[in-house]
């Protein structure tokens, strides 16, 4: 482990901390356009971070250390994350520390911590929400470990960098499998990120809330790290996403020079453009479902990294 | 000074005495209780201790057995009937279900000394002695080799916890939990009886020698794999023969519980092997697919169930048939595995099921004993009742966390790593050459994947009902924390979930030993101890250190950034809500409140009662009952069927003398005739 690896690890780290709210900035952005509304600047996401830092923390009497550590763990677990991504080069120190799976094992713990805190304080909605994040949580799990499936079997690996790999040696092989993996995966993303159409990041109204019910009693730098954290889940999942389904710029192992990192950073950005407008018209094209619909949203995900599968194992066979 | 040194030489290099000697101190430990068996003073500041000890010895003789030579030592013991002597035998898989039980039940029993107080029942002297016995039959269980030695230890262990479970033989539905759960241990035990007459193939030996050297016919060989399953099925509670598992285990004092729930079921898993893996000689796919079936099933099944509990021990009970379940999926993984003639495979399969069984003996008897920590400090087993203990009980609700989040799989604690290992070797069922096999079993992995999950949502609900939120009662403003024994017990068994979690290299080397000695394959265990990857760093790896040296990293830079840029200041008000003023703690999910979206979406598993209260009741009133549908759909009508059979069999019983000597008269005929 060089000291060139370490510097190209954390600045991958920083960029993702970095950028991670503006992508979320780019969604709402999108989302204002194709709404007609008028849009909020792209620094949005950073002021509001500014200022939330800057307030007093009202925390209720009874919260317990749990729910004032949660905040943070999320951060770390969301950082570290980022860290083991493979989101601009494939030889990172920290790639080989969590396979794919383990990786959504990661988010679960990220997950777990926050139902436990939205429950800490005992108001009606903390609770409802951390029930209803399991729930899109248990349910989201099969069809996301079916994707994965997908690519172990194309690449022969859950490690990331493998998959990164492996693809990046026959760039121009599609296979069909991979399609539907990726409806799927698309999804899952959208349900385990707290966006339409299993919940609406933007709603005023806490029935209907799942993630917006779970982190009502945070306040202040609290809510700040809690938001900062969903940006960068957002950001990992988008990452995620790029190196099971469009590895293409990231600079694989041995061919990773300052110009083909600065390909690859380019890359990541165009990539990122490109999603954060395709959420957008994602969201604004559907409605949000129903708490109960959502076992049906899922199964289809499900159903379609099965088919996936399925096409992979009897054409490949 | 030299000869001293050899000596102890001597004595290790030979586990098996030590363990022996070892089992003998806990029944000696058990009958010293019988001195002065009403006081609790003494029984549990005296003796349970060097139980505790005695534990802890045993585990680390165990372990130097694994990590030392495992070439397997044999005793043939000075008891039993003549010509009938006790075989024993210390090989790796039996060291390892050693260890498991020594590590395990040293932190149970630890707690155990500050756990019994007077007035609860049986007089502690006699708990003491039937504590110590149960834990000394276990291990006879693992050590046992003859098919005698091997009986009579298991139904010792199956009697001793029949009394535990009964301590409290006072309450009605703890006798009617007793008779069940001694109903089911036989039928199982008869089961795994026939099992080993089969095994013995027409020799009529019954040492495990002799059967590992029988030639069964396919047809034989699977009739004895069968009842196996069927017997240590009955026992680690395997559905549909689950049913006294969820009534026997909230029965039983805590550290019971714990025992019964962390370490007796793994006899059943121990025993499952040793027959499947040592004693058969041959296995077929389909028995690999029926224990996988099978196992998946009773996990789902468990997960499901565990979700809808409004009792907090009965959860537990739960989760220990989906836990169960777990280890018998990566069991079938692997005979699938090892009978396809994939043996690295099969290795790694049989890995993740063995360390799922050194996981749950920690986690599930560290979460058993924090259940009794509460009990003792609330008198409360209904979750409906409890709430917010965090900031009563800061020490029990600390290291219940860990438990939850271990047994929640999450990384990087000890459930997530035989999770993970489960999960990859399922990747590799896409190489089972059997055309529909490569493609169904895959599935599978989903349906684990959603078991796993399931289970996270239970323990959220688990842990979130009891620790976190406002206290359900106005009482629980008294509740007081465990004592320091008890915190030492409990703190014992959450190191353990972390040390496992974060070097699961350990665990992995340890187990690697087993699957060397009835697979001839071990997974990958070159690499550091910090660090797995099981099949090829390449395919897939996995480090718990790392990842926890790296969320702590986080962490703790963050807070000081956040600091030093920002400030540290907090302002305590009242709780947002919404800005509803007037909550109470009656508004916050109950037990039943987080069951509803899984009784909604799981609805054909379960029989429900329900009363909702008209929209005009004055005084409302919610009740809801839910049921197992095997239990009417197997159980009464098998208990119906042996009832009319016992009536019919009544009728011989005529009670006149004449009727009776009609019959002698009749024998005598008979056999006359059959002699002739």
């Amino acid at each position: 482990m060089s000291a060139l690896t370490m510097v190209r690890q954390f600045g991958e780290v920083l960029l993702a901390i970095a950028i991670a709210p503006l992508f979320a900035g780019w969604i709402a952005q999108c989302r204002a356009w194709l709404q007609n509304r008028s849009a909020p600047p792209l620094t949005q996401p950073y002021r509001m971070l500014r200022k939330l830092f800057h307030k007093d923390v009202a925390l209720a009497t009874d919260a317990s250390p749990l729910f004032r550590m949660t905040p943070y763990i999320l951060f770390g677990t969301m950082v570290l994350a980022a860290a083991i991504i493979p989101s601009v080069a494939t030889d990172l120190p920290f790639a080989r520390v969590a396979d794919a799976i383990a990786l959504i094992g990661l988010f679960a713990t990220a997950r777990v911590f926050l139902s436990l805190a939205a429950m800490d304080i005992g108001t009606a909605f903390g609770s409802m929400g951390a029930r209803r994040d399991m729930m899109i949580g248990f349910l989201a799990e099969p069809a996301l470990l079916m994707v994965l499936f997908n690519a172990f079997l194309l690449s022969g690996s859950t490690a990331l960098p493998s998959v990164v790999e492996a693809s990046t040696a026959h760039p121009f092989l599609i296979d069909p499998s991979l399609v539907f993996a990726a409806v799927a995966f698309l999804m899952v993303l959208l349900a385990e990120n707290a966006r339409i159409p299993i919940d609406n990041p933007a709603t005023h109204l806490e029935l209907t809330m799942i993630h917006e019910a779970m982190v009502l009693e945070y306040s202040a730098r609290h809510l700040a790290l809690v938001e900062w954290s969903s940006d960068l889940k957002l950001f990992n999942y988008a990452c995620i996403g790029f190196a099971l389904f469009l590895p293409w710029g990231i600079a694989a192992r041995g061919a990773d020079g300052a110009l083909t990192l600065g390909v690859a950073v380019i890359a990541l950005l165009i990539k990122l453009i490109v999603a954060g407008a395709a959420l957008a018209l994602i969201e604004s094209l559907s409605a949000k479902l129903r708490i109960f619909r959502a076992p049906e949203y899922l199964a289809t995900a499900f159903l379609l990294a099965v088919l996936g599968l399925l096409v992979h194992l009897l054409l490949g066979a | 000074m030299l000869p001293i040194a050899h000596f102890d030489a001597a004595l290790i290099a030979r586990g098996l005495p030590l363990l022996l000697l070892l089992v003998a101190v806990w029944i000696g430990l058990g009958l010293i209780g019988l001195l002065r068996p009403h006081s609790v003073r003494f029984v549990a500041r005296v003796v349970f201790p060097l139980g505790a000890i005695t534990c802890f010895a045993l585990g680390a003789v165990a372990a130097h057995f694994l990590v030392s030579s495992h070439a397997p030592e044999v005793m043939t013991l000075p008891l039993g009937l003549p010509d009938l002597p006790f075989h024993a035998r210390l090989d790796p898989l039996a060291a390892f279900f050693l260890l498991l039980l020594g590590l395990a039940g040293a932190g149970i029993s630890t707690f155990a000394v500050g756990y019994f107080r007077s007035g609860q029942g049986t007089a502690p002297g006699l708990h003491c002695l039937q504590y110590h016995v149960f834990l000394a039959s276990m291990a006879l269980v693992i050590l046992a080799d003859d098919a005698y030695f091997f009986m009579v230890a298991w139904e010792t262990m199956a009697l001793s916890s029949y009394f535990l479970v009964t301590s409290q033989h006072r309450i009605p539905e703890i006798r009617r939990a007793g008779f069940l759960y001694l109903l089911m241990a036989h039928i199982g035990a008869l089961c795994i009886l026939l099992s080993f007459g089969v095994l013995q193939g027409g020799r009529w030996q019954f040492t495990f020698d002799a059967m590992r050297g029988a030639l069964l016919t396919p047809f034989w060989a699977s009739a004895a794999f069968l009842l196996a399953l069927i017997g240590f099925g009955a026992k680690a509670g395997l559905v549909p023969l689950h049913a006294w598992l969820p009534e026997a285990h909230p029965a039983a004092p805590s550290p019971v519980s714990a025992l019964m729930s962390g370490l007796m079921l793994k006899t059943a898993i121990y025993g499952m092997l040793r027959i499947t893996f040592d004693l058969l000689h041959i296995r077929y796919w389909w028995w690999g697919v029926l224990v996988l079936g099978v196992g998946l099933f009773s996990a789902l099944f468990g997960a499901i169930f565990a979700a809808v509990q409004t009792d907090m021990k009965r959860l537990l009970a739960y989760s220990s048939i989906e836990n169960i379940g777990i280890i018998f999926t990566g069991i079938g993984l692997a005979i699938l595995f090892a009978a396809c003639g994939l043996p690295l495979f099969a290795a790694l399969a049989l890995t993740a099921a063995l360390i799922h069984s050194l996981n749950h003996a920690f986690f599930k008897s560290l979460l058993f004993l924090a259940t009794g920590s509460v009990l003792h400090a609330t008198n409360q087993r209904s979750l409906g009742k409890l709430g917010g203990l965090i900031r009563r009980m800061p020490w029990v609700a600390t290291l219940a966390l860990i438990g939850t989040l271990a047994i929640a799989g999450l990384p990087p604690l000890n459930g997530f790593v035989s999770e993970w290992l489960l999960l990859q070797s399922f990747l590799f069922t896409p190489q089972i050459p059997h055309a529909f096999l490569n493609m169904l079993i895959p599935l599978c992995a989903a349906l684990l994947a959603l078991t796993v999950a399931l289970a996270a949502y239970v323990m959220v609900k688990f842990y979130g009902v009891i620790f976190l939120g406002q206290h359900r009662e106005p009482s629980l403003v008294h509740a007081h924390d465990a004592d320091w024994m008890e915190r030492l017990g409990l703190a014992w068994l959450a190191l353990g979930c972390i040390a496992i979690g974060v070097m699961p290299q350990l665990a992995l080397r340890v187990a690697g030993a087993v699957t060397g000695a009835l697979l001839g394959q071990a997974v990958n265990l070159s690499s550091p101890f910090w660090w797995i990857a099981p099949i090829a760093s390449k395919q897939a790896s996995y480090s718990g250190l790392i990842l926890l040296t790296g969320i702590v990293g986080v962490v703790g830079i963050t807070f000081v950034m956040v600091r030093a840029l920002a400030h540290g200041r907090i302002r305590r008000t009242a709780s947002w809500d919404c800005g509803y003023p007037w909550q109470t703690s009656r508004m916050q999910d109950t037990a039943e409140g987080f069951g509803q979206p899984i009784r909604h979406m799981f609805g054909p598993f379960f029989r429900m009662e329900r009363e909702l209260p008209a929209p005009t009741d004055t005084t409302p009133h919610y009740r809801i009952h839910i049921e197992d549908r095997l239990w009417r759909a197997l159980y009464l009508p098998i208990a119906r069927y042996v009832q009319r059979l016992a009536d019919w069999i009544g009728l011989l019983q005529g009670g006149r003398l004449a009727i009776y000597l009609l019959y002698s008269f009749l024998t005598l005929i008979a056999l006359l005739v059959f002699v002739r």
